[in-house]
């Protein structure tokens, strides 16, 4: 048994990471001022991390750790450091952290979290086609319902993710669910289709031939067999 | 400006330079300035089925490099004076024609010419492609049978997306249906697909029938547009689609079985 009174995990945080070419003190210090003076409070005693890979002097660290209490910042340790500035790191109380293996410089990170805000809410959209679809034609309505108001050519292919609606008639390739969901369907005004596929099950027009050929139909799948049945 | 009509089918022997040649031929006969254009480059017939492949001199592709102009490459129909050829070379292939080429000399005939008509090679390559870039109206040569059907339909689709028109997001290329060898015996014997059929596939205007006939053939051979026999069930045929297609309300002829006289019956048609 295990005493969970006591443990030591590893766990990962969040951490600023210090980019500086010139690590003398007086640098430090004029640099971070002007950064804390744009936002005080979000960096009130942030940890830091100083990357000390494209140093070529052996900085001051004691020093430096003066400049960051003077702040009210907490320096944590450094990263990309030689076994040289480990050292010297470690020797002024600093943790010498492992550089992850994405070397992204601080401006490029921004980027990508404002890339994650601009994430749509899921919406089933339909997208609508104004005329035939002809042969060799491919139309493809990706997370979206279809709508034809055509006829969709031998040869043709009509794909979406969601429902398909053909108010002319299908003679050509029909797929519906095309991203897996089988309570898509497939509905047309008149079947001629040479193939209709929900997700992932299909028919050709030799198993489509009988009561609703050439008639108007809804093509659905029920325990993973496609089942036709009357429009209205 | 001129008109510029692309006769086109994506499948090959269904009739496009015959037609193209009739079409020609009929909208010269009504005093508009036309100038029929072969982009059937390496295979040359429009000339043959003209009867002007004796006078050959320059050529499309000879227009497009800058080696002649075009009133050198023009060849004038003796028979009707407002009408113009501008043959194929039979010697290069297809991919001498750029598109900036073709734009270039459809722009400088558009300046003297009524209408502009490209007779289109079969395949949906870039020969294809290029006689139909530029075209404001399209007549679709098909058969009554199912390949030929089909690949119209894919023709049909290039035309709307292919296109200048599709592409610069202007009103789409008029689309007209020719349905060329219809043999209305054949169609009640059910062994060729009816104009409804095809019209119902295509959902295409139906521009014209031309009944399949022997004045076709000895037109090609003696190099007189088929329209010119007057006489003919093919050249009336034609004569009515190119008033359909300049804007006249002009009924179908020739889809039904002509009922034969007796006379007929005993000593055949």
């Amino acid at each position: 048994m295990s005493d969970h009174s006591f443990e030591l995990k590893g766990s990962l945080f969040p951490l600023s990471v210090l980019y500086c070419q010139d690590l003398s003190a007086a640098a430090v210090k004029a640099q971070l001022q002007q950064k804390l003076a744009q936002a005080p409070a979000f960096f009130y005693r942030a940890p830091v991390v100083i990357n000390v890979e494209s140093v070529t002097q052996a900085p001051d660290f004691e020093a430096i750790t003066e400049v960051f209490k003077e702040l009210d910042l907490v320096l944590v340790g450094v990263c990309g450091a030689s076994a040289e500035l480990k050292k010297l790191a470690q020797a002024a109380g600093l943790a010498a952290l492992q550089l992850s293996k994405s070397k992204t410089p601080a401006k490029e990170t921004k980027e990508i979290e404002a890339k994650t805000e601009i994430v749509a809410a899921p919406v089933m959209e339909t997208k609508v086609v104004e005329q035939n679809i002809r042969s060799g034609q491919q139309i493809y309505a990706k997370g979206a319902d279809l709508v034809i108001r055509g006829t969709v050519g031998a040869g043709a292919e009509v794909i979406a993710d969601g429902n398909i609606h053909i108010y002319g008639t299908l003679r050509g390739k029909a797929i519906a669910g095309a991203a897996g969901d089988s309570q898509k369907r497939v509905f047309c005004h008149k079947l001629e289709a040479e193939l209709i596929s929900i997700a992932g099950s299909y028919w050709l027009s030799d198993s489509l031939q009988g009561e609703y050929w050439g008639k108007s139909a809804c093509i659905g799948l029920q325990d993973d067999k496609l089942v036709l049945a009357d429009l209205l | 400006m001129a008109k510029i009509i692309v006769v086109t089918s994506g499948k090959g022997g269904v009739g496009k330079t015959t037609s193209s040649a009739a079409i020609g031929t009929g909208i010269a006969m009504r005093g508009f300035k036309t100038v029929i254009i072969d982009f059937d480059i390496g295979l040359r017939n429009l000339d043959l089925i003209m009867g002007c492949e004796r006078r050959v001199v320059y050529d499309f592709v000879n227009v497009i490099n800058g080696e002649a102009n075009l009133k050198q490459a023009l060849i004038k129909d003796k028979r009707i004076d407002t009408l113009f050829i501008l043959p194929a070379s039979q010697t290069r292939d297809k991919d001498a024609l750029s598109k900036e080429g073709v734009e270039r000399i459809l722009n400088e005939l558009a300046e003297e010419f009524d209408y502009i008509i490209c007779d289109s090679p079969a395949g949906i390559e870039s020969g294809a492609m290029m006689a139909l870039y530029f075209a404001d109206e399209a007549v679709v040569v098909t058969n009554p049978e199912v390949s030929s059907v089909r690949d119209s339909d894919r023709i049909l689709g290039m035309l709307s997306s292919k296109s200048r028109r599709a592409e610069q997001g202007l009103p789409g290329i008029k689309e007209h249906l020719l349905l060329t060898r219809y043999n209305p015996e054949r169609v009640v014997k059910g062994e060729m697909l009816s104009v409804e059929d095809v019209g119902d596939i295509l959902a295409i205007k139906l521009l014209g029938v031309i009944p399949e006939s022997q004045a076709v053939l000895n037109a090609s051979n003696s190099g007189t547009p088929v329209i010119l026999d007057e006489e003919s069930d093919a050249g009336q045929a034609y004569l009515d689609t190119v008033a359909r297609l300049l804007g006249e309300d002009v009924p179908f002829r020739f889809l039904n079985v002509e009922k034969k006289g007796l006379l007929k019956r005993i000593f055949g048609g």
